[in-house]
């Protein structure tokens, strides 16, 4: 099936930064990742990772620069020449283009598997009651999950969730899918099956960003690596650039640590 | 080597506990010993009225007062708890200022206060302020009655209450499940609604029921209105046939059988909300364990086994 509606999902970051009190947690981030592109995020804990993940989707706000999806600034609307910040609710609007993977799942636990996949398409009136549950099954399939349909959420194993929420996100045919350390929360022997699932979703058309700490799945499939270290950028480049041959001795050091 | 099929699983005892049964039946025969054959107690005079057409009438306005009163704190209550939650500063003062008056004031203070409106404003009118046109007016003394009064009261009182127990719901909701929900961009209200209320619910409800309950016994407060309903009405006989204990026992065991029966729809409604967290192998509170039997086993490998 096509996941997502074209072959569109270009992010645009300028010059963004963030603060946390006094804290610089994004410190004049810049960045262009092409449409259908697969990005790994890799860095030490604290170095501003996941909220950039979270600044693109706009559960984070940035205090300085813009980012930019297919020319869209993300919680702004331009007019002539000046950027008017957007209400709640479009900003709601905006994100059916962006889906979000949580490290903890984060699945509706008072919801069938079924209803967590139909809630949003059904929301934002994408589809009617009958064609969202025909594209859960799908989406279903997709993650190899079809039997549990009818599960709760909390009788699954921790992969089965986190590719349930995948599914979920999906549901919306987003352009751009946003992972934050998809597999830290789950059992060594079950992060295979959810990096499998979103090895699958790499070569479909959708934008992956992915913050992980598995240098081997970064290694597979991504096309860029890009290095944090307190809320900069150290090093950015092909897989092969950043994890074969670093540039930058704080590279070095972070990938003989995880290695 | 023994095979497990050969062990034989001795369950743990706890001898005080069978021993601290037996002093709870003794002292619970006691009792019963002594209000059964105390000829004060008058149990004749209690079954005479027990079921008496006044008394069931007065019982009637206290059901009545408390499924209204219940039904509208939820609705105003809320609302309120919302706005408290609200990232609107005005409607988060307003309610603030709101819960702090009522939860101030004691309910037999408010139900005198509104009793005696009539004294402070002849008329209630609606229209429109500073000009001269109203929609209808209102002696004050004919809209707020006993009963009306008791309505109004109640709610007032009893929606502040209310308004913090829903809040409290909403803030225990796990944040993830709001990130969630925003990362999927669901519309405010329908996340409000789908997401979070539903799991909120669990947090509400035992502290819910527990207003509900003091709601419908707080009921009584409304004697101070001469309103006939059931606390009154035993009032009005007991003072005219001096029964008092039997007439006040008649009281009891009616309100013993509200909050029974209130006890018992929210147990319902608590498995009901509780349907997605119960997992058959380990809520089921078997106190032996079936030896060497497959099928526990079996439930937990299908539940981590990946599924190709």
């Amino acid at each position: 099936m096509r996941l997502s509606n074209n072959p569109t999902g270009h992010i645009s970051i300028t010059g963004v930064s963030k603060y946390f009190g006094r804290h610089k947690a994004l410190d004049n981030i810049s960045l262009e990742l092409e449409p259908g592109s697969v990005t790994v995020i890799l860095g030490p804990s604290g170095s501003g990772k996941s909220t950039l993940l979270r600044a693109i989707n706009h559960l984070e706000r940035v205090d300085e620069g813009f980012i930019q999806i297919d020319g869209d600034y993300i919680g702004y609307r331009l007019a002539g020449d000046k950027l008017y910040e957007l209400k709640e609710k479009e900003i709601l609007r905006q994100r059916v283009n962006v889906g979000y993977v949580f490290q903890n799942f984060n699945l509706f636990p008072h919801l069938t598997v079924l209803e967590n996949l139909i809630e949003a398409p059904i929301a934002h009136k994408q589809l009617n009651r009958k064609q969202a549950i025909e594209q859960a099954y799908q989406l279903l399939d997709v993650v190899g999950l079809r039997n549990k349909a009818d599960a709760w959420s909390r009788h699954l194993s921790g992969g089965q969730q986190q590719r349930i929420a995948i599914a979920r996100a999906l549901a919306l045919r987003p352009r751009v899918m946003l992972f934050d350390e998809p597999t830290s929360a789950l059992d060594p022997e079950l992060v295979g099956e959810v990096l499998d699932v979103i090895k699958k979703l790499a070569r479909s058309g959708t934008t992956l960003v992915v913050v992980t700490h598995e240098i081997g799945f970064a290694r597979e499939v991504a096309d860029n690596v890009v290095f944090m270290v307190d809320g900069k950028i150290v090093e950015q480049g092909s897989s092969d650039e950043v994890l074969n041959h670093p540039q930058h001795s704080r590279t070095r050091q972070f990938l003989s640590k995880v290695l | 080597m023994t095979t497990p099929s050969t062990i034989k699983v001795v369950p743990a005892r706890y001898p005080l506990r069978t021993l601290g049964a037996f002093v709870a039946l003794f002292v619970l025969a006691i009792v019963v010993q002594s209000v059964a054959f105390n000829p004060r107690w008058e149990w004749s005079v209690f079954a005479r009225w027990f079921f008496d057409p006044v008394i069931l009438e007065g019982l009637v306005q206290t059901l009545l007062l408390t499924l209204i009163g219940t039904v509208l704190s939820v609705i105003f209550g809320g609302l309120l708890a919302l706005a408290r939650l609200s990232s609107s500063w005005l409607l988060n003062s307003l309610a603030w200022s709101y819960i702090w008056l009522f939860r101030s004031l004691p309910l037999i203070v408010v139900l005198i206060i509104l009793y005696n409106f009539s004294y402070l404003y002849d008329t209630l009118s609606i229209g429109i302020p500073f000009t001269q046109i109203s929609w209808g007016s209102y002696q004050t003394i004919n809209v707020l009655g006993q009963f009306s009064t008791a309505v109004v009261g109640l709610t007032l009182v009893q929606s502040a209450y209310t308004a913090e127990i829903i809040r409290g719901g909403f803030l225990g909701v796990d944040h993830g499940q709001y990130e969630a929900a925003a990362a999927l961009g669901l519309p405010a209200w329908r996340r409000t609604v789908r997401i979070i209320l539903p799991q909120a619910l669990r947090t509400i409800l035992p502290s819910g029921f527990n207003e509900i309950i003091s709601l419908a016994k707080g009921t009584s407060m409304v004697y101070v209105l001469a309103m006939p309903e059931l606390f009154y009405t035993i009032q009005m006989i007991y003072n005219r046939t001096q029964e008092v204990i039997p007439l006040l026992m008649v009281g009891a065991v009616w309100y013993l059988v509200i909050t029974s029966v209130l006890s018992l729809i929210q147990h319902l409604v608590e498995r009901w909300l509780a349907r997605s967290e119960r997992r058959s192998a380990i809520n089921q509170q078997s106190p032996a364990r079936n030896v060497s039997r497959q099928p526990t086993l079996q439930t937990q490998e299908t539940a981590h086994a990946p599924v190709q």
